[in-house]
């Protein structure tokens, strides 16, 4: 007989005397030890454990910055410089551990991350902000919602036929710049943005005395549906506000992509692009919307854009 | 060629390798995407049918692109041990799946099978395997190499330490490289993506990282994933470079869009052994990817597991110290879920090892696929079942550089304590004279980044 056999027998003779109530199986010495219990890196601490108080669960918000860098680290051997080292990166360092694994407050902070880029990702813009600015709605020949829009990138880069129809009927053509709004992989960024940068832009167009054509909002839109734009449309300069890829807990970013009478073939070499734009943090959109002026009026002094762009300025 | 079978009373033919190939994929979408996948799932099975009846040397004569017309597959075929082939050449891919399995055959015998096969042979026995197939004759096979320290021993288990910061501020490198060797990460590599290509930043990184090496004397190597060229520069002007990495592609017109070619990675390959500062003799590091072919149109018409399998057979040439798939980064238009993502993972490890070489994961994903940080925890613990040489260490496997998400500081202690699996042997012993690591487990010591603020 060999060994496993023999534990086995063992284990199984063992479970049926504690059955029968002739031994405990709990080691006497392996109590639960509270001082063991690690310390900091959760913010409802404060709750009253007592079993006699009604439970009050009210927390605040772990995004708040005094939550979110709060040290993990039990007992670390330089606590006045573990702060330090945790303000030098946007990496989440200075976590700490529960045996190899994350604490409960840095895995749950991550998760509620997550959860923001995925409900971005799959939400629709609100039409009431559409409304606001009078942007009518097209589609890309994207027909099997959110799904088929991130499988078929190709499909998201063309105007549909009802689009192009839509299209031809209400804009303005020819004009100096053609705006348009695109949900991209998050609408939620549109939705962080356009209030600032959409006033912006219209009245930094009209000092500059640049006509600004009709605006129009894209479902499932790709960079590349500038293209059928420009040749639907036939402005100086496509202007395409769209929504960045989620970062891990950041939805809210967005990018301006901008291209000289962008036509069929025409791709990222032909495009400039201002991204990053979203308050707190990266190229604030009132800021951006100035900007995108300047870039606007260079494209049509030099009647380039993107790399050609960059060698006719020089 | 004739290449037909029956299947629950239709009839399925394929005209010929190529398509039979894409066919005979697990499900993937950018297989979908280029054209080449299974319109049904009885089609799928169908194509199975028949691959597992085409003989080894109809696959060697029939490669993705033609001898004359691509690089990678000259340094491919150029590569076969005829002898080792003549000894296989009438096996069916059926019969080489069971090979791969049975008990008799041993670890040396397939790593003397690697010289004679060719990338389009690896992923067509892929195909034929069910994930557990791919976990166990991966497992059987282990591929070690030495830079510094030893990766890919039997009973090991090493990470990446990946220090990636938005704008590599050195400072902020710094703290991530502290918290990661706090957990016992970076016996792979201190690895980091670096967000200005330039020399004059790659090689003060480089500089950087090598003072940390030194002053804590760590038997590991250091290495910033700049572009080869930028890397090779460095070399020339003396910057301390442990390994030397590059992205590469299954096709000469996949290089072509990174920029390399053969010729250049042979010149990388030579500056390396000269410059290097490790002991070797592996001072190359490879990433690859399903799909990448695809997303620059060099995929010439074949599916992108083929591609991938080319990957290894290129790498190969260069006796690397690591190579790993960046499974998962690549988005939802060529892997869309957490179950492609895992098949994926599965099959490159098990193709890397079986081509012969020491191979690691980065197991991730981006916010837009169907997927989530369990999707990437599963994964690895599959992976290590499979005998994986290394993943990626992040701090909580959140690459705020990259942004994407991938294995953490955490995970791979985790995977030893799981699997009692240890660090590279030189790594683990420093660890242990740190008082980090004690027999196999991190002590109250770990997990503390201001461990090392003071020598």
């Amino acid at each position: 007989m060999d060994d496993a056999k023999i534990n086995a027998i063992v284990e199984a003779v063992i479970q049926q005397l504690i059955a029968a109530g002739g031994i405990s199986n709990s080691n006497p010495e392996a109590k639960i030890n509270p001082e063991t219990q690690p310390e900091g890196r959760t913010h409802s601490s404060s709750i009253d454990r007592a079993e006699t108080q009604p439970v009050n669960i009210d927390l605040p918000d772990p995004n708040e910055d005094a939550y979110r860098y709060q040290p993990g680290v039990t007992n670390p051997k330089d606590p006045a410089a573990l702060p330090e080292l945790i303000k030098s990166t946007s990496a989440r360092i200075g976590v700490g551990r529960a045996g190899p694994r994350y604490r409960t407050a840095s895995l749950l902070l991550f998760q509620g991350d997550h959860a923001i880029t995925q409900d971005a990702l799959y939400r629709d813009i609100d039409p009431k902000l559409l409304g606001e600015f009078g942007l009518f709605s097209v589609q890309t020949k994207i027909t099997g919602g959110k799904e088929q829009f991130l499988l078929r990138p190709d499909l998201g880069r063309q105007l549909s036929d009802e689009a192009k129809k839509m299209i031809a009927e209400r804009c303005v053509k020819n004009p100096n710049i053609q705006l348009v709004v695109g949900d991209g992989l998050s609408a939620a960024a549109i939705e962080a943005n356009l209030r600032q940068i959409f006033p912006v832009m219209v009245q930094g167009f009209q000092s500059a005395g640049l006509s600004f054509g009709t605006p129009f909002y894209i479902k499932y839109c790709r960079v590349g549906v500038m293209n059928d734009v420009g040749e639907a449309v036939k402005p100086d300069v496509v202007i395409l506000l769209i929504g960045e890829r989620p970062g891990l807990g950041r939805a809210e970013s967005m990018s301006a992509y901008m291209g000289y009478k962008p036509q069929s073939g025409y791709n990222d070499a032909d495009r400039d692009v201002i991204c990053n734009i979203y308050e707190k943090g990266g190229t604030n959109p009132l800021e951006a919307g100035a900007f995108i002026v300047q870039v606007a009026q260079k494209m049509r002094q030099h009647q380039a854009s993107g790399v050609k762009l960059k060698l006719a300025a020089k | 060629m004739l290449l037909r079978t029956k299947l629950h009373g239709k009839t399925y033919e394929f005209p010929d390798i190529r398509i039979l190939m894409g066919k005979a994929n697990e499900e993937k979408s950018g297989d979908q995407l280029a054209g080449v996948a299974a319109s049904t799932a009885a089609e799928r099975i169908a194509a199975r049918l028949v691959l597992a009846e085409v003989p080894l040397w109809l696959l060697r004569e029939n490669p993705a692109i033609p001898y004359d017309q691509d690089e990678v597959t000259r340094v491919i075929q150029d590569a076969v041990v005829e002898s080792v082939y003549e000894e296989i050449r009438t096996w069916t891919v059926g019969e080489f799946r069971e090979w791969l399995l049975e008990d008799s055959t041993s670890a040396e015998m397939i790593r003397r099978a690697s010289d004679g096969l060719t990338a389009e042979m690896v992923a067509a026995v892929t195909k034929l395997m069910s994930n557990l197939d791919l976990i166990y004759a991966a497992s059987k096979i282990r591929v070690s190499a030495h830079c510094n320290n030893t990766i890919g021993a039997p009973g090991t288990l090493a990470s990446r330490l990946q220090p990636n910061h938005p704008t590599d501020s050195p400072e902020g490198i710094r703290a991530e490289i502290y918290e990661g060797l706090s957990y016992g990460a970076g016996d792979s590599v201190i690895g980091i993506n670096p967000s200005d290509d330039s020399y004059s930043s790659v090689s003060r990184l480089l500089d950087m990282t090598y003072d940390i090496i030194k002053t804590w004397e760590i038997p590991t190597q250091n290495c910033v994933l700049a572009h080869v060229t930028t890397q090779m520069k460095c070399l020339q002007s003396g910057s301390p470079v442990g390994l030397v990495f590059q992205s590469i592609s299954g096709s000469q017109k996949g290089n072509e869009s990174f920029g390399i070619s053969v010729g250049m990675l042979d010149e990388a390959y030579e500056l390396a052994k000269k410059h290097c500062f490790p002991a070797g003799p592996n001072f190359m590091y490879f990433e690859t990817g399903q799909g990448s072919a695809l997303s620059a149109d060099a995929h010439h018409g074949w599916d992108q597991l083929t591609l991938e399998a080319r990957n290894y057979g290129l790498a190969k040439r260069y006796h690397p110290f690591q190579v790993n798939t960046v499974v998962g980064f690549i988005g939802p238009e060529y892997l869309y879920d957490a179950n492609q993502i895992q098949r994926a993972g599965l099959e490159d490890h098990f193709m890397g090892k079986l081509t012969g070489i020491p191979m690691g994961v980065d197991a991730c994903y981006t916010n837009h696929a169907k997927a989530d940080q369990n999707a990437i925890e599963n994964l690895a613990v599959l992976l290590t079942a499979a005998g994986c040489n290394y993943f990626m260490a992040i701090p909580m496997g959140d690459d705020s550089m990259l942004s994407y998400q991938t294995t953490s500081y955490h995970d791979t202690p985790t995977l030893r304590q799981l699997f009692k699996a240890r660090p590279a042997r030189e790594f683990e012993v420093w660890l242990e004279s740190m008082g980090l690591m004690k027999d196999g487990m991190l002590t109250d010591k770990a997990g503390d980044p201001t461990f090392f603020l003071k020598r």
